[in-house]
């Protein structure tokens, strides 16, 4: 069996949101990367569960990005899988991200592709379902919990209010969430064998975006807080009732 | 061309976020001079036709049972199907677990650009540019959609429900639905009684509250307020709370108009799911508590002192008064 997932990179959680030339572009100078957490935490995790319980279990890593996404490649794979493809490619928009990833998956023959529910920087929650369309399978997003007996996979899915259980032959594309594994960090070993795991550079597809963005906002800065002295939280329910209006 | 709706339900309810999506879909319709229709797959328990009040003039409705659960393969197709023989045209779905499915197969079918997480209309003036939330909840991003067939997933709590009056035309969907690729086993309801990406108002609870026999107030406060329950990270990491209640940049992002943080300091990962609250209110007895920076309203205080006596207020409140 042969699964891919898919890794984005990100700013860190905590980094600083500006925006540089007339607010057209992020401004990456001295901003941590990271592997988007969704992807590591839960869809790489994952694939690296199911592995320890069947070695025979391929695992390819997929980024569509230029050279300086290799140090987070090379971090996933100390974290865990066997080899990792890089096209070499700035990732425009989450049509153009998918048409590579599901051009790679196409070549690679992989019964499972896995990514993260959404990146925290674009936060579209587009990539999954574009590479499940275009390689007609099926597709499950949302999950939090990911199991698979021989070539069925049974998968529970968050719906408002509740969950859903589902079950899909392979091949399949699951977009995944908190719940499905739990965060790991790379040990020694993990690392030094990193280095040596075989990251393969390829070129893209022709194909154009779909969208394009035209500027990035900052929210208005905040008021300020008004505080209710903690004797009286009578007076801070009256102000949501009459002055906030929100209940 | 026209606008097109994609009509979310469960259990035979339309959910709200579909709701919003309405309206909203109906509101562009008005402002480029077209017509709003809705697509609906399955059957709901209300007349469909009285979804009209939301503005749709029709709606496409393949009723077949079978199409009750979402199958995203087979829901795209249809929709695609639908959206391509009314020629160039607008999708609107809520960025919800459906929309979130559907929405981006939808968009390859019919080779759209696709905005998920719109939090407005668009702006028509020049082109045709959407505004999402982007870096969870810490920016927006105005996209621009260039290309004849377009899709928007509406962020849920991003746009006010508007109900008139009118009934829409029922047309009947003739699909030869494809063979369903995924076999719903199960749905089960989360414990708490609202979904919390569909409450106005939502109660959250974090470390400051020491364990988890003492939200036995978040829950009366919540329930008094009718306000989903929520609580921030560390809480569902030590199993205090189930997952599906973290809300934060790794949890789930919301959009309340009241979210009220009951110790809970105001990481930045937590601000980013909750920052596009309308009203924020933090109590928390550290008066250092980042979170206040990002509030409307605060009590600097012991949350075990405070709590009480809002639910005691809430009361009063509540009833009427002789």
């Amino acid at each position: 069996m042969k699964i891919l997932v898919c890794i984005s990179k990100t700013p860190d959680t905590t980094a600083k949101i500006a925006f540089i030339s007339n607010n057209t572009k992020f401004a990456g100078d001295g901003v941590q990367w990271i592997i988007n957490p969704y992807d590591e935490w839960y869809a790489l995790v994952r694939a690296i569960e199911l592995k320890e319980k069947d070695p025979s279990i391929v695992i390819h890593l997929i980024n569509v990005g230029v050279a300086d996404s290799d140090p987070i490649i090379r971090k996933a794979l100390a974290i865990g899988g066997d080899e990792a493809i890089r096209v070499n490619a700035d990732s425009h928009d989450p049509y153009y991200v998918a048409t590579q990833i599901a051009e790679a998956a196409k070549q690679g023959g992989y019964d499972l592709v896995l990514t993260g529910k959404e990146t925290i920087d674009y936060n579209s929650s587009s990539v999954g379902g574009m590479i499940a369309e275009l390689l007609d399978r099926p597709y499950i997003a949302l999950a939090t919990k990911f199991d698979l007996a021989g070539n069925t996979a049974t998968v529970i899915r968050e719906i408002e209010g509740g969950e859903e259980t589902d079950e899909a032959s392979l091949p399949l594309v699951v977009s995944c969430q908190k719940g499905v594994a739990e965060q790991r960090i790379p040990n020694m070993k993990g690392i030094m064998s990193a280095r040596t795991k075989p990251l393969k550079v390829v070129e893209p597809v022709a194909t154009e975006p779909l969208t394009s963005i035209v500027s990035f906002e900052l929210p208005p800065a905040k008021a300020g807080v008004k505080l209710v002295p903690a004797d009286n939280p009578a007076e801070l329910i009256r102000l949501l009732h009459e002055e906030a209006r929100v209940f | 061309m026209s606008v097109f709706i994609f009509i979310d339900h469960s259990e035979g309810h339309v959910k709200k976020a579909s709701l919003e999506a309405l309206s909203y879909g109906s509101a562009l319709a008005a402002q480029l001079g077209t017509t709003a229709e809705g697509i609906l797959l399955g059957t709901i328990s209300t007349n469909p036709a009285d979804l009209g009040k939301y503005g749709v003039k029709k709606i496409h409705q393949a009723a077949q049972p079978a199409l009750d659960h979402l199958d995203a393969q087979v829901y795209a197709k249809i929709i695609a199907d639908t959206v391509a023989a009314a020629g160039d045209s607008i999708v609107i779905f809520s960025n919800n677990s459906s929309g979130k499915a559907v929405a981006p197969r939808v968009a390859v079918r019919l080779k759209a650009g696709l905005v998920s997480g719109a939090i407005a209309l668009p702006d028509t003036s020049n082109g045709f540019i959407v505004k999402k939330t982007v870096f969870s909840g810490k920016a927006f991003a105005n996209i621009l959609l260039a290309t004849p067939f377009k899709v928007i997933a509406l962020n849920p709590n991003a746009y006010s429900v508007k109900e008139g009056t009118g009934s829409a035309e029922i047309v009947p969907l003739t699909v030869q639905a494809p063979a369903p690729t995924i076999k719903v086993v199960s749905v089960t309801a989360a414990s708490g009684e609202i979904p919390l990406t569909e409450a106005e108002i939502v109660v959250s609870g974090g470390r400051g509250l020491k364990g988890p026999e003492n939200w036995g107030m978040i829950e009366e406060l919540a329930h008094l307020l009718h306000a989903a329950t929520a609580c921030s990270r560390p809480v569902a990491d030590a199993h205090w709370r189930p997952h599906n209640e973290h809300v934060g940049q790794t949890g789930i992002a919301i959009a309340p108009n009241l979210y009220i943080a009951i110790g809970i300091s105001g990481a930045i990962q937590h601000l980013a799911g909750v920052n596009r609250s309308k009203v924020i209110v933090v109590i928390n007895k550290d008066p250092e508590a980042p979170f206040f920076k990002a509030a409307d309203y605060g009590i600097v205080g012991d949350a075990f002192e405070v709590v009480p006596k809002m639910i005691e207020a809430v009361k009063k409140l509540k009833t009427p008064s002789s």
